[in-house]
């Protein structure tokens, strides 16, 4: 039996502050490897919120959740960060690259961390990944010095440096005008067809979700169609 | 995690904030500075002091006290359980000053482990002629090579030379106060009265200045063989035994010993000088109690530079941990930041600090009171420089154990969510 790459088992949320609100009900899915995924719902339906917790980064809900099969309840920080580090890679809205560092070493960073090559090999992955999305030129630049779609970019390559389980993007294009959404997106497209990684990419853009394998909606906590 | 990798995360971050970072320092090396340059000053000036009577005090001296005898005739007479004498103004008989058996006395102390050396002494009650006026003084007889090795004599000799007490018949080493009054030069005779009335002249050696003017007025030095010819004694009258221990611990322990076995009083420099421990102790304390301080204010410092850092750096502490490095390792990566700042400021502080306390070394400084002190007097004690390096580090890292927790406890979601 071929184990899904993320499954969610009866998942259910609720904010307390300042009254207790529901905002996650009865979330089931499963995403199976080589899927590319995209999580739609207007604005508050919680997607971003499921998000988190399929990262690993929100504990405090109830259900289960299963990565690679493995049940990520009871498991410690320390568990947990070796996960994310691992099998998830993470785009954000915002590009979140460290200021400090060049953008070669930026990508290097969860590879270092999870110290499983070598220092030099881990180099040379982060410039094939810096290769495939084509930015391999402003490797030693910093991040400041790039524009608004590179930077975006180098996070993709950080998030791929450990060669990732799924990938996850919350709003990936979010900030980006069209013409870099639309490279953007074909990087996606490219890595889950030449490469089958497995993406689950949250967004409102409905023209974006339409052209992914999958969509899954959400609406009001809820998920509404599969 | 890699150390390395942490290390090289805390540098980029120090280096980003290089200003702030170099003031932090600055403040440690400033209070370590400070630190040392306080303790070996006033460890100096202790030192000083403490040598000014320990030096010159034996840890135990011998000495016969003339006092009423404890047990008195009557004692012998009459049933103390049933009967009571009253008898008043006892006083003691003809008792004599000088040690029984002084001779042996000092050949088994030479022999006993305890003892690092003895050193025999009299004294005899003269008046310093100086024409028609007698001037109340006191000669000590002492023997020159032992008081040298000893009671290091020679440093408080500021003119002449000691050793020719025993090459020189009858010459004595001239107080220098009492030397002032009589206006007597070197190579001068002087002319004194024993206390039985006989009038011996003396030629002046050499002048002793011990610091402390009231002895410098009264007290003179001669061989222990003159003094005997002046008291018109025998060689055997010795009235001190001075003995110095290798131990200085020991001394009230073997007084009572010392004088159980040879029939003699015995006192200890602690008894004797009781006081000095106290003052020591003090300054001590308060050289600590500032330079803590220094350092806790250099601490706040670091701990506010961190805040202010982790404010700044929370959307990186959030990739990090969303990308896959704990709190533990954010952790690391600040107490590192703290540490760093701390062994480096506290590297430099210490260096500064013994810069600052050998030109403190070099600066002249002249007191009639301490003839043998011509530039402040400072102490070079590696101890004050441990203390320093472990308080320097100990302090930098409780600064910066706080922030590092809070950044530790970062909520990445909250942080990302919030964008």
């Amino acid at each position: 039996m071929i184990v899904p790459s993320l499954e969610a088992k009866l998942i259910q949320k609720e904010f307390h502050d300042p009254e207790t609100i529901q905002v996650l009900k009865d979330i089931n899915f499963k995403i199976d490897k080589g899927e590319f995924v995209s999580l739609t719902g207007k604005s508050g339906c919680g997607k971003s919120t499921l998000l988190y917790i399929l990262s690993t980064m929100d504990t405090d809900y109830s259900g289960e959740l299963f990565i690679d099969g493995i049940s990520m309840k009871n498991k410690t920080e320390n568990e947990l960060a070796r996960v994310r580090n691992e099998k998830i890679g993470f785009v954000f809205q915002f590009h979140y690259l460290l200021n400090e560092f060049s953008v070669l070493k930026n990508v290097m960073l969860p590879g270092l961390k999870l110290n499983k090559f070598s220092e030099q090999e881990i180099e040379h992955r982060a410039m094939e990944k810096l290769r495939i999305l084509g930015i391999e030129k402003e490797a030693l630049k910093l991040p400041n010095q790039l524009s608004g779609g590179q930077k975006q970019r180098v996070a993709i390559a950080r998030s791929l440096i450990n060669d990732p389980l799924i990938l996850m993007g919350d709003e990936p294009t979010g900030n980006l005008d069209k013409k870099n959404s639309i490279v953007v997106f074909d990087i996606f497209k490219e890595l889950a067809h030449s490469f089958k990684q497995t993406l689950l990419i949250v967004t409102h853009d409905q023209e974006f979700a339409s052209n992914c394998d999958r969509i899954i909606e959400m609406e009001d906590g809820k998920i509404i169609s599969a | 995690m890699k150390i390395n990798l942490g290390f090289e995360i805390a540098k980029s971050l120090l280096l980003a904030r290089w200003k702030q970072t170099l003031v932090a320092a600055i403040g440690v090396t400033f209070s370590i500075t400070m630190f040392i340059t306080l303790l070996g000053f006033m460890n100096g000036l202790n030192e000083l002091l403490d040598g000014l009577i320990l030096n010159r005090t034996p840890h135990i001296r011998l000495f016969n006290e003339i006092k009423p005898s404890l047990n008195q005739p009557v004692n012998f007479h009459s049933d103390t359980t049933k009967e009571y004498n009253f008898i008043h103004s006892i006083k003691p008989n003809g008792g004599r000053l000088s040690i029984y058996n002084a001779i042996p006395i000092m050949s088994k102390l030479k022999s006993d482990k305890n003892v690092l050396g003895i050193s025999p002494k009299l004294s005899a009650q003269i008046f310093y002629n100086v024409g028609e006026t007698d001037l109340n003084g006191v000669i000590n007889g002492i023997n020159v090579v032992d008081e040298q090795i000893l009671f290091a004599f020679d440093t408080y000799v500021t003119e002449g030379n000691s050793n020719d007490l025993n090459i020189v018949p009858n010459s004595i080493i001239l107080g220098k106060g009492a030397a002032n009054k009589m206006l007597a030069n070197i190579g001068d005779l002087i002319q004194v009265t024993t206390s039985k009335g006989e009038r011996v002249k003396l030629k002046v050696i050499g002048f002793f200045q011990s610091g402390i003017q009231d002895i410098d007025k009264i007290q003179s030095y001669c061989s222990v063989e003159t003094t005997q010819k002046l008291l018109g004694v025998t060689s055997n009258y010795i009235t001190d035994i001075q003995i110095k221990l290798h131990d200085l611990t020991k001394a009230p322990e073997l007084a009572k010993y010392y004088s159980k076995l040879f029939d003699v009083e015995a006192i200890d420099i602690q008894t004797a000088n009781a006081q000095f421990e106290t003052g020591s102790s003090i300054r001590t304390l308060i050289s600590y109690a500032v330079g803590i301080t220094l350092l806790i204010v250099a601490g706040f410092g670091i701990y506010n530079i961190l805040n202010m850092m982790i404010y700044e750096k929370m959307d990186s502490i959030a990739i990090l941990k969303a990308t896959g490095f704990s709190g533990k390792d954010v952790k690391k990566i600040f107490i590192t930041i703290a540490l760093s700042i701390g062994i480096f400021g506290g590297f430099f502080g210490l260096v500064f600090g013994f810069g600052l306390t050998s030109v403190i070394d070099q600066i002249p400084f002249n007191t009639a009171a301490l003839p043998t002190i011509k530039t402040y007097p400072v102490s070079y004690n590696p101890f004050y420089y441990m203390i320093g390096g472990i308080f320097s580090i100990a302090t930098t890292y409780l600064a910066g154990l706080f922030p590092a927790r809070k950044a530790s406890k970062i909520d990445p979601v909250i942080i990302i969510r919030g964008k």
